[in-house]
């Protein structure tokens, strides 16, 4: 059952086509993605689906209601964490939350979801005091605090060092493990391949393409390489006969296998038919990254 | 009703939270008195204001000085920081409207110049003199008014200036039109005529306020003039307002 569910979507600013055909659903309980270029219209879709911008084509319903109809009940379900949402300077971390729970009508408990987001040692810290990671987690606690069933992230991670963007990640699992579905708009590919289980990916106000990270990886990027040092001199033709295999090069003493599908266990098995030890083996995937250029142009942003 | 309350509370708490910003706003008006007052002369009654001393005839002109700094200065700054900085835009995505937050900054606006009017009323009573408005109803209408004219203003500006400095960029002009013509910068008498005549008519109508003041009833074309300016820019304000 989906929570979520926009069909042909359209939306225009004056002359310019932000979402031309978007059609997605969400599933209950799921971390989905939306991925694309910056000016893909990402951020358009979601705002159409958080009602906040009304379309101009096309259907969105949100846990069986419409976003501009049912607005009021909607806000109290649906959190939002909008790109670039800042607080005043002096508003401080737990007078924010509390704030903003006071809203709801089934609120989290502020203080815990202080602890909860590694918050606790600032609560009493002011908005312009915080670093970048704080004001990102307090900007998703705020997301959080009305207790949504479903929370809508926007570069959740953007402007993070390294370090604060593993921890949000941590942060958005255990969110969706406490039964929250996420929809994740995010341009980091490594982002979307470690929590998403679904990403559509948009390209010019259109779906170009909708499936799981590796589901995507193997569809549009399929190829594989392996590299290995053989123990013994290996014919080609061994190699080459695997229906898995495209071609076969040497570098050295190094041979690189190309190839799709069970790529490693042909070209395995029958090495070691031949007793023959594949030493340095190294198997190269094709990532997330590689299936965004494909279906683009455009390499992601790092 | 409940996120209005709490939102205002809050907003309280951060202006008290400025608090050398929030005593210079309200406290300014009363600490040029108090410097004017302590000049022997301008506490002699003199024939130039038709008898009165030079601080009761420039008492009202006071007024506007907060008037000026929270309506058309203070007030559009923080609504234009706050939809720059997607403050208005996250409460959009919760239960709470931003016109909340707009209405309590409101409240707050009224608030600082109500206790800047009364602070500078019963100090330049008690310690010069200065007898209370002696027309209270034309005085409160025409307070009222004033306010509300400037006020408007104000939401206009933040409505119109995109960003924080288009709305420094438009406050600032308006700032200083609305003290020259009120007589803070020069006093009124000092002024030529014409520009004195026009001053009776940019808000707050600093005329109006003087006249109650003295006792005579403020004119009805300096009120409606007042009430005009505020509809008119409250409207305006109201139709180009945008929350981000």
């Amino acid at each position: 059952m989906p929570v979520i569910e926009v069909t042909h979507l359209k939306k225009r600013y004056g002359d310019l086509v932000a979402v031309d055909d978007v059609s997605l659903s969400v599933e209950a309980g799921e971390i989905f993605g939306v991925l694309g270029p910056n000016g893909a219209g990402k951020t358009t879709t979601v705002e159409c689906v958080a009602g906040l911008r009304v379309p101009d084509g096309g259907g969105v319903s949100v846990l069986g209601l419409d976003p501009r109809r049912d607005a009021a009940q909607l806000r109290q379900r649906v959190g939002v964490q909008l790109q670039e949402s800042q607080l005043p300077d002096r508003l401080r971390v737990a007078e924010a939350l509390e704030l903003y729970a006071s809203f709801y009508r089934n609120p989290a408990d502020p203080a815990e979801l202080i602890d909860k987001l590694g918050l606790g040692e600032k609560r009493n810290t002011a908005y312009k005091k915080l670093s970048g990671g704080q004001k990102q987690r307090l900007s998703i606690a705020l997301a959080l605090v009305g207790n949504p069933e479903i929370a809508i992230l926007d570069e959740l991670t953007t402007g993070l060092d390294p370090q604060a963007r593993r921890d949000t990640w941590g942060l958005i699992e255990q969110v969706r493990d406490s039964g929250v579905t996420i929809v994740l708009v995010t341009h980091f590919m490594e982002e979307a391949e470690r929590l998403c289980d679904r990403v559509a990916v948009i390209d010019r106000g259109r779906v170009v393409a909708l499936d799981s990270p590796a589901g995507l990886v193997s569809t549009v990027a399929p190829e594989q390489r392996i590299r290995f040092r053989p123990s013994a001199p290996v014919d080609d033709r061994l190699l080459t006969d695997l229906p898995e295999v495209s071609a076969v090069q040497r570098t050295g003493s190094q041979v690189v296998v190309t190839g799709t599908g069970e790529l490693l266990h042909a070209v395995t098995s029958v090495l070691a038919r031949h007793q023959i030890v594949a030493a340095d083996l190294r198997l190269e995937q094709s990532t997330l990254d590689d299936a965004f250029v494909e279906l683009t142009g455009h390499r992601p942003a790092n | 009703m409940h996120a209005f309350r709490n939102i205002l509370r809050t907003e309280a708490r951060l202006y008290l939270r400025d608090l050398p910003t929030l005593l210079t706003t309200i406290g300014l008006p009363t600490v040029i008195l108090v410097v004017l007052g302590l000049i022997p002369s301008l506490r002699k009654p003199d024939p130039t204001f038709d008898g009165q001393t030079f601080v009761s005839y420039f008492a009202p002109s006071l007024l506007v000085v907060t008037l000026a700094m929270v309506g058309v200065n203070i007030l559009p700054a923080v609504l234009a920081t706050y939809r720059e900085r997607g403050v208005l835009r996250r409460l959009a995505t919760t239960p709470a409207h931003p016109a909340a937050l707009l209405a309590a900054q409101l409240v707050l606006a009224l608030a600082g110049i109500l206790a800047s009017a009364l602070l500078l009323i019963v100090v330049a009573r008690l310690a010069f003199g200065v007898p209370l408005p002696r027309h209270p109803l034309g005085f409160t209408l025409a307070f009222i008014l004033g306010t509300a004219a400037l006020l408007s203003l104000g939401l206009l500006v933040a409505a119109v200036a995109r960003t924080t400095k288009a709305a420094q960029a438009l406050a600032v002009p308006l700032f200083l039109v609305t003290m020259f013509f009120g007589g803070v910068y020069l006093p009124r008498f000092l002024l030529p005529d014409f520009v004195a005549r026009i001053g009776d008519y940019t808000p707050p109508g600093v005329q109006a306020l003087l006249d109650a003041w003295t006792g005579t009833p403020p004119q009805p074309l300096h009120l409606g003039i007042m009430a005009v300016i505020a509809v008119a820019a409250g409207a305006g304000a109201a139709k180009l307002f945008r929350w981000e």
